[in-house]
Parts: structure tokens; C-alpha cells; sequence
């Protein structure tokens, strides 16, 4: 499979030497070879949703028995869902924990990509070097004295010990945004500064409108990571029902109400359906952000 | 350390003081959340903690680590994931987006399509695999209709891993996006000379592309090994959704269902820490996971100087 894309018809080099019109079958057998094998790893990329939403549309009997297709388009389940699981509460949750989240991240973590890209002095290799190790570091490792901080602050069971950090700024945010903004060229914020800007006015005048792009996707990505996220409410929401994000929720849903796989992956696309339809809008902001961070040799 | 840029001594304290004001939020979280943590870690790891009672054991926890079989399970497990399911899924990754490339007519519509899934929320993608893979589920289906008795995946002991990998080729957008990117950064005139002295697609890719592309192929797979250190959810989910039961704290349900085949590293700390409330021996296991992390955080960052350039190498 993997070589498989990458290489052209082992045929290639006789057939060039037939001359043009080889050459064009050649061509021509390449694109429908290419192409279909594309339309082939779609197939396998949408299948999944796919059946997904198709068992999501079956009677509890039907669900069971391996079919493929619904005999009955049974709408009713995704109200069954909300009827039985606290899904609205879940969504609430999850939109304070990402939207807050997201919110807090920005402000904290803007100025600190700002110093780190523009202001020169002792230490900025080394304070950006700290940045990547706990951009690196597994939440895990410190899980344990984090943890018995918020117990002792009485805020575990909450989402706030999720929330809270984020004002004291996120290592992959800063990282992101620390890599655009030392692209943009030294001559407008020494263009600014001769101007008689200060560096808050700087950057909110001249830096922000430029990095918009990147701060786009850093929120984005941020929105996205707290929106997926279960390990973090897993260690501090699990204990209370009612701060339950979808993420917890949704994986207790087919222990706790049923083993009806049609409600389970009615719930299931119910918690999707968010993020694929932000995906269609912001399809743009995510692939620059994703490309942002690919290094370059 | 600038070399380029010798500033009056006077000037560079000036914007130290200015740069500590700005990063002073950074600065309080790295002492709060990497700092403070990781020495109070190195603390716990000498004593039994239970939440109530903290009673200092010596070397007890180390010692019970080399007697604890489900921490080594879980150690073989964190391994298998480094080494199959990261290489399948940077070279699916890197040959997706070979792919794109390629393709004349609706590049955008299938890159689209490659990459959605890679958003999905984990836990929402994890229960869907485990459907789908369930013995009489959609893929046995499809499987059974070319005559193969297919596997009970998240079920089987043997299975329950490729199952997990499967699920993360799935999700290979994000790696396909950076390749996506540096493949299209070759400079296409080496491809014309190549073709002109008669190099094939083979020989052109292993001479021009592969070693353009290697910092970034380097990239993904140490981010990629770091991440798989940190695999978590998708494993704890599926083994909790294929048995059917809850994990609560206090709760007898062990993670690792099938017979402890998808146990994580991870996983195992959380367990210790979380569940049995045996917080010192998890900061055994936790000084563990961070000791093989910090390695490969080494290697990424001795691998791409990149990185902490002043003046911008890396975009």
C-alpha cells in the first residue's frame, strides 16, 4: 500500500520510448490509476462515518445483527439520545472548557510568543528551549503533585483545573506563534518603534493584524484540543456527573444506558457532527495552521 | 549568544527586564506546571501516598516497579506502538501525500477528505472503531463477503493493537498535511534533470525526494514517538467500550482489556495513581515515562537547530 502511491507504472521507461502517443496512453493510465486509487483511500477515509451513520438510523433488533443498511429510517434516535443522557449539560461543559480555554490561551500566550521573537536579551534560546520540552512533556508525568494542588484548592471535580492553566500560557501555542511571528520581517516594528510606538501598541497595531493567520489557527487548534480532550476531564471531572465534558460522557454512554450500538453511534455522530461541520468553514485556517508547524529542513 | 547582533550591555538588560515582564505568565507556568511538579514527583517517588497518610518508604517503590508484571506489560505495549504503529503511520502519511501530489483533477477535495478524520474527537472515533470492528460489525462483514475469517479485533489479545493502529491511520492528517507540504517544496527542476538523465519514479524518489524530505520525515517520527509515550485515550476507551463496563474511581476494572494487551504505560500510571491511590509508586512510573520523553526531545531538538534560530530557520 505504501509504495504503491508513490510509484509510477514499473512500465514506464519502455513505453516513453514508444514515442508521443505511447506517451499518452502512459499518461493517461497514470492519472485513471492515480485518481482511482484516490477515490479508493476516500472510500476507506468516509467509510467509517459512513456506517456510522447508517447504524445510527437502525431499530435496536436491526443494529444487532450486522446488516449494513437500515430497513427503517428511525430519526427518533438521536431524541432518544438527549432523552437519556445528559447531552445538552455535556455540550455546555465542553464549550466552557474550550471556549474559556481558547480564551485564556490567547491572552497569555501572545505576549509571551511576542517577547520571545522580537525582544533580544540573555536566555531567549533557553526560555524557548523550556517552551519545547513541555510542549514535549506527557501531561502524565506530572499528573500526580498537579493533581493534589487542586485537591487541596478543593477545585477538583470541576473542569477549572483544566481551564486556569491556560492564563498562564500553552508551550504549543507559544511555539506556533513564536515561529510566525520571527518571519515577519524586523523593519515594521523598528518602523513602529521609530515612530514613538510602544511595544503593547506595536504589537497590538502592527503584529496581531499580521499574524492573524497564525493566531487563527493556534485558537483553533486550542478550541480543538480542549473540545477532543478526555484525559484531562477524566482526571478532574469524572467525579462529578454534572461537569461531565462530551468526551466523558460519550465514553460511558454504552456502558451506563445500553448496549444498543444504534444510540451509541447516534451519540457518537452527535458529538462529530460539531467538529465536521466547523471543519467545512475553517477548512483553510486548519491546513495553514497544520503546515505552520511542519518544520522545514 | 548573538553573535550577529553584539547590542550595548545597557540595551540588553533593558529588554531582559521588558522580555521578563512579557513572559512572566509562561515563566509562573513552567515553574507551577514543570518545575515544582517534577521535584515534587522526585519527592513522592520516596514515600507511600495515599491521599491522607504520606509515609517515606525509601527505595520500596523502585523496588516494587521491578516486581510489578503489568507495569512491564504495559512497557512492551508502549514499545509495540513505537515500533508499528509509528511507522505505519508516517510512511501511510508520507504515501498519502505522494499521492496528492500526484493527482491533476480534485487535489483539494481529496486532501479535504484525508484530513477530516484526523479531527475527530478521539474518544468519538475510538467508540466508532470499536463498532466497526466488532465481530459482526461492518468491517467483518466486508471481510467475510472475500471469504476470510476475519479477527475479533478489540477482543483478541493478538488483535486489539493492529485494531489501534488501524484507527490511527485513520487519523493521519495532520502527518500527511507536513509531508503534503515539504513534498511540494522540492524544487521541481530536479525531478526534470532526473528525468532527463533517465532516473525512473523509484530512483527519483529514493535520490531526490527521500533526501529532501528527511528532516521533516525525521520530525514526524520523533513527534510521533514522543506522542505514542503518551498513548492514552484511544487505548483506554477502546478497552473499556469492548468490555462493556465503566471505569470509575474505585471501581475493580482493570484497563488493558483484552487480557492486557492494550495496557499502556500511561495508562498504568493513571491506574496506580488514579484509581489505586498508590501515588508514590505512580511517580515511580511517572519519572519513567519522562525519562524516555526527555530522550527523544533530545534527539528532536539536536536534530533541528532549526528551531531555536534566532533569526527563523524553520518558517
Amino acid at each position: 500500500m505504501t509504495t504503491l502511491a508513490t510509484r509510477p507504472p514499473a512500465t514506464a521507461s519502455p513505453v516513453r520510448r514508444a514515442g508521443a502517443r505511447g506517451g499518452r496512453v502512459r499518461r493517461t493510465l497514470y492519472w485513471i490509476a492515480t485518481h482511482a486509487l484516490a477515490v479508493a483511500l476516500s472510500v476507506m477515509f468516509i467509510g467509517p462515518l459512513v456506517f456510522v451513520a447508517l447504524t445510527a438510523l437502525m431499530t435496536d433488533d436491526q443494529a444487532l445483527t450486522g446488516e449494513l443498511w437500515p430497513d427503517t429510517w428511525n430519526w427518533g434516535n438521536f431524541a432518544e439520545v438527549f432523552a437519556r443522557s445528559h447531552l445538552l449539560g455535556w455540550l455546555g461543559n465542553t464549550f466552557m472548557y474550550a471556549g474559556l480555554g481558547t480564551l485564556f490561551m490567547l491572552l497569555s500566550s501572545v505576549p509571551v510568543a511576542y517577547a520571545m521573537a522580537r525582544f533580544r536579551f540573555r536566555g531567549r534560546k533557553l526560555a524557548f528551549l523550556a517552551v519545547i520540552t513541555m510542549m514535549m512533556l506527557p501531561p502524565q508525568v506530572v499528573a500526580v503533585p498537579v493533581y493534589l494542588v487542586w485537591a487541596r484548592l478543593e477545585l477538583t471535580g470541576t473542569l477549572w483545573p483544566l481551564i486556569l492553566p491556560m492564563l498562564l500560557g500553552d508551550a504549543f501555542s507559544i511555539f506556533l506563534l513564536r515561529q510566525f511571528l520571527i518571519t515577519i520581517p524586523k523593519e515594521y516594528t523598528e518602523a513602529a518603534r521609530v515612530d514613538g510606538c510602544s511595544d503593547f501598541r506595536t504589537l497590538v497595531r502592527v503584529i496581531l493584524p499580521m499574524a492573524r493567520p497564525a493566531i487563527a489557527a493556534v485558537a483553533l487548534f486550542q478550541f480543538f484540543y480542549c473540545w477532543n480532550d478526555y484525559y484531562g476531564p477524566l482526571l478532574y471531572a469524572q467525579i462529578n456527573e454534572e461537569n461531565w465534558t462530551l468526551s466523558l460522557g460519550l465514553a460511558s454512554f454504552r456502558a451506563l444506558h445500553s448496549v444498543q450500538w444504534n444510540l451509541t453511534m447516534a451519540a457518537t455522530l452527535l458529538v462529530m457532527a460539531p467538529v465536521i461541520i466547523v471543519f467545512f468553514f475553517a477548512q483553510r485556517v486548519f491546513i495553514e495552521g497544520v503546515t505552520l508547524t511542519g518544520v522545514k529542513g | 549568544m548573538s553573535i550577529t547582533h553584539a547590542a550595548p550591555p545597557r540595551r540588553w538588560r533593558g529588554e531582559g527586564r521588558k522580555a521578563l515582564l512579557w513572559m512572566s505568565p509562561w515563566l509562573i507556568g513552567f515553574a507551577v506546571f514543570f518545575v515544582y511538579p517534577l521535584a515534587a514527583t522526585v519527592y513522592f517517588s520516596f514515600h507511600r501516598y495515599d491521599l491522607f497518610t504520606l509515609e517515606f518508604v525509601g527505595l520500596d517503590n523502585y523496588r516494587y516497579f521491578f516486581h510489578d508484571d503489568r507495569a512491564w506489560i504495559s512497557i512492551r505495549n508502549t514499545l509495540w506502538l513505537v515500533v508499528f504503529m509509528v511507522p505505519a503511520q508516517v510512511l501511510f502519511g508520507l504515501a498519502v501525500a505522494q499521492l496528492l501530489t500526484r493527482l491533476k483533477a480534485g487535489a483539494g477535495f481529496f486532501r479535504t477528505v484525508f484530513y477530516l478524520p484526523s479531527l475527530v474527537p478521539l474518544v468519538a472515533g475510538t467508540v466508532s472503531f470499536v463498532f466497526l470492528m466488532n465481530p459482526s460489525g461492518p468491517l467483518n462483514q466486508i471481510i467475510d463477503l472475500f471469504g476470510i475469517t476475519a479477527p475479533d479485533w478489540f477482543g483478541d489479545k493478538d488483535w486489539a493493537k493492529p485494531g489501534l493502529t488501524l484507527l490511527a491511520m485513520w487519523g493521519i492528517g495532520n502527518t500527511m498535511m507536513i509531508f503534503l507540504a515539504a513534498l511540494l517544496d522540492v524544487p521541481k527542476h530536479l525531478y526534470e534533470a532526473a528525468a532527463i538523465d533517465g532516473a525512473g519514479g523509484w530512483r527519483q524518489f529514493r535520490s531526490i525526494t527521500l533526501p529532501t524530505i528527511s528532516p521533516v520525515l525525521m520530525f514526524s517520527t520523533v513527534t510521533g514517538v514522543i506522542y505514542a509515550l503518551q498513548y492514552f485515550t484511544q487505548a483506554m476507551i477502546a478497552s473499556r467500550v469492548a468490555a462493556g463496563v465503566t471505569d470509575s474511581p474505585g471501581s475493580a476494572f482493570v484497563p488493558g482489556y483484552p487480557e492486557l494487551s492494550t495496557l499502556t504505560l500511561p495508562q498504568w500510571l493513571f491506574h496506580a495513581g488514579f484509581r489505586d491511590f498508590s501515588m508514590g509508586y505512580a511517580c515511580v512510573l511517572a519519572l519513567l515515562l519522562f525519562a524516555a520523553s526527555m530522550i527523544f526531545t533530545l534527539v528532536l531538538l539536536r536534530r533541528f537547530r532549526a528551531f531555536t534560530d534566532d533569526e527563523g530557520g524553520s518558517r
